[in-house]
């Protein structure tokens, strides 16, 4: 391997690369646009939840204990309703979300020591938002029921339920989509943009003037390589910092050991995506295997936004075939739970594993010879 | 050119037939048609998932009696929580914890059974937040479960009294009572796939025949503007209506998700979608050379019209500016639909907005498509 060979074809690419329209928009707009997208304007965080109120009862009880919803911060009340025809047509136009319904004799029961009951009706057609604003009302209506106890000379509830949330304290989905975005990211350069690299070369007829030269393949493929392991740096430095001072997600691990690793895990994607690139010789074809194989899988069975436990057998024994998978318990190991080496050692083998089948399998397949 | 004075329908057929034929000459294109949405149903029916459960539970159980066995016991009855390991040494959940070997530690003191018949015991849940929506979800479980156990347990010797819960809260959730989250996500998905179908498909075709040479021949027959537009987006148009069918068969035969409300409606509304969703694909295709061009460009279009549709991430969590920009999101609107026929059993008195908007964004894109694609060709 001659090194001044190999620079002299990745000098070749970033000049190629820079004429490009589309893989510059790849490279730095389309990140660019994730991150605006995913750090500002979507979120899992269900708050402001749009509430009905169906008071039967109207005492100084019933109002209490809606007080305390609205005291939580996560509800809003939206609507008024007085009996359930208006409430199932709240929940049918969707103007409400949760319909909570105090029955007559709410406040008597409660004085009397039997138990009073409220009704929360949810539109359970989104299971999850349903999910967790079932919690949080459960949640309030507990420390309710605590307190009203308490005002009434009983004594509390024998058991009591200390929870404490680690690594992501609030609980802020934002937390755990940035440093998965990361990963996700950097699926795009790798994957996405190398695999048009050969096949430009195919498409544009320059194959043959490459194939002139003395370059060796392993030159080619890792000349090919360089500048788009250069981007990903970039752009895996770029979102971290965005998302650290812009975002508020916390970074507690060490930057180094996110650099060792990313640098691993862009080099066996970016190695896939020549692989793909040397098998087809049109970039649109090319691009588009290159997102069914590498790309989608990635953003939806690596655990980015679903989590993996929550798949069934089959597809879970496919996700370890997933090198995203690994990268982003590491990203997110390192952001949010600031663990070392010693906790991520199996994933770092995996990907150096990864790394080097990456690169060689291109190296294997990419022919520069003319038939 | 005299032939070409007013649009005419038998033009539009007679070139619907061409592509047609066009279309189904290519292998490669029928795959992506009708095999691709199959496998991307089959994959996201059951990848995307929020439903938590068996959750991976450490327990730290400093007590060893009777009592926080019946803890431990209540929490994994409901297959909410999977015990993987006990030990008692806290250091021992914290590993855990960092490996992601486990998500919820469950931490019962020493002494716990006494101080539950002295009425006065408490356990600690550590949840990692990292998977903030897991985290939620499973913390609600957890609290919900061990709240009620305390009821349950409070032995009637020392209070005197049968302890009744103060407080109740009897839950019901409409429309979705097991609350699975693929009956939701599954008709999200067929508004996803006929949107990238007609959008992707539609672009590379136009953009395809510029590329081929092909858009000057067309442009010497007598077919006006407007027909050739029309006669190459219907053929995609009754592409992604076969799609909804067979889409729509899968969600409701294979994976059981409940069709409450009118197939005809949502025909209806499939049809009003499908405009916008062409005309962003003529749309494309007039500002895009190549077809590599258009794919990037439909790329770029489709990843924010999914994110800011509802389809993953709900709208109302959105803050209010991209609320409001959501609203010129056509899958926004039709996802609403989709999921108000196939869950709520709605009809258009709750609808009529969501088809007004499509009809409107379908006038719009195909209006400005159109205008476009005249001013190129002529």
């Amino acid at each position: 391997m001659n090194l001044r060979r190999l620079f002299a074809v990745s000098r070749k690419e970033v000049l190629q690369l820079r004429r490009d329209r589309r893989s510059m928009v790849l490279a730095f707009l389309l990140p660019l646009l994730l991150l605006l997208l995913f750090g500002y304007a979507i979120s899992w965080d269900v708050r402001e939840i749009a509430t009905a109120v169906w008071d039967a009862d109207n005492t100084p009880q019933s109002r209490a204990l809606l007080d305390a919803f609205w005291a939580s911060g996560y509800f809003d009340e939206v609507a008024r309703v007085d009996d359930a025809a208006a409430a199932g047509a709240v929940l049918d136009r969707s103007e409400a979300s949760v319909v909570l319904a105090l029955p007559r004799g709410f406040a008597r029961n409660l004085a009397s020591g039997e138990t009073a009951t409220v009704q929360a009706l949810v539109d359970g057609s989104d299971a999850n938002t349903a999910t967790i604003v079932l919690a949080y009302s459960r949640a309030i209506v507990l420390g309710y029921g605590a307190r009203v106890r308490l005002e009434g000379g009983k004594p509390p509830l024998p058991l009591h339920v200390q929870s404490r949330v680690w690594y992501n304290e609030e609980l802020r989905s934002r937390n755990m989509i940035v440093p998965g975005l990361v990963a996700v990211i950097m699926m795009i350069i790798a994957a996405m943009l190398t695999s048009l690299t050969l096949s430009r070369e195919w498409e544009r007829g320059t194959m043959e003037q490459l194939a002139s030269t003395p370059v060796t393949r392993a030159e080619v493929v890792l000349g090919k390589l360089l500048p788009y392991l250069a981007i990903g740096m970039i752009d895996v430095a770029a979102t971290s910092a965005v998302g650290v001072l812009l975002f508020d997600v916390p970074f507690r691990g060490s930057v180094l050991l996110l650099a060792v690793l990313s640098f691993l895990f862009l080099l066996g994607a970016s190695g896939i995506g020549i692989f793909v690139s040397a098998g087809s010789k049109s970039q649109l074809l090319a691009t588009q295997v290159a997102m069914i194989v590498s790309y989608l899988p990635s953003l939806l069975l690596s655990g980015f936004m679903f989590a993996i436990s929550s798949m069934p057998a089959p597809l879970r024994a496919i996700t370890y075939l997933i090198p995203a998978r690994y990268f982003l318990v590491v990203t997110r190991g390192i952001f949010l739970k600031g663990v070392g080496i010693e906790v991520l050692r199996g994933e770092a083998l995996l990907m150096a594993i990864f790394a080097v089948a990456g690169v060689t399998l291109a190296v294997v397949r990419f022919k520069k010879e003319i038939e | 050119m005299s032939a070409a004075l007013g649009f005419s329908p038998a033009r539009v057929a007679e070139m619907l037939r061409k592509e047609l034929r066009q279309i189904f000459r290519d292998p490669q294109l029928y795959r992506i048609l009708f095999i691709a949405p199959v496998v991307q149903l089959l994959m996201f029916g059951y990848a995307v998932s929020t439903d938590v459960r068996h959750t991976r539970t450490f327990v730290i159980d400093h007590a060893g009696d009777a009592a926080s066995r019946r803890v431990v016991e209540a929490l994994t009855a409901g297959g909410f929580f999977d015990v993987v390991g006990r030990s008692t040494r806290d250091a021992d959940l914290v590993t855990e914890l960092d490996h992601g070997r486990a998500v919820v530690g469950l931490v019962i003191p020493p002494r716990f059974g006494a101080d539950l018949a002295a009425g006065d015991a408490s356990v600690q849940l550590l949840v990692d937040g990292t998977n903030s929506n897991v985290a939620t979800v499973a913390l609600g479980q957890a609290e919900g479960i061990l709240s009620s156990l305390g009821v349950a347990l409070v032995p009637p010797t020392i209070s005197g009294e049968t302890l009744v819960p103060p407080i109740e809260l009897r839950d019901r959730a409409w429309y979705n009572p097991d609350l699975a989250s693929r009956d939701y996500n599954v008709p999200g998905v067929v508004g996803v796939l006929l949107f990238l179908v007609c959008m992707l498909l539609t672009a590379l075709a136009v953009v395809r025949e510029r590329e081929l040479g092909t858009l000057e021949q067309l442009m010497v027959t007598p077919l006006l503007p407007l027909e050739l537009v029309a006669g190459k987006a219907l053929p995609f148009a009754l592409i992604g209506l076969v799609d909804l069918v067979l889409v729509t068969l899968l969600a409701v035969l294979w994976f059981g998700v409940p069709l409450v409300g009118s197939p005809l409606l949502l025909l209806f509304a499939t049809v009003l979608f499908l405009l916008p969703s062409l005309g962003l694909g003529l749309l494309i295709s007039t500002t895009s050379k190549t077809q590599q061009e258009a794919f990037m460009a439909s790329y770029l279009t489709l990843v924010p019209a999914i994110l800011l549709s509802g389809f993953m991430f709900p709208v109302a969590s959105m803050p209010p500016l991209f609320r409001t920009l959501s609203l010129l999101n056509p899958l926004r609107h039709y996802l609403e639909i989709v999921r108000g026929i196939f869950l709520k059993g709605v009809g258009l008195p709750e609808l009529w907005r969501a088809h007004l908007w499509l009809l409107a964004l379908g006038v719009a894109f195909v209006g400005v498509a159109a205008a476009r694609f005249q001013k190129r060709i002529g």
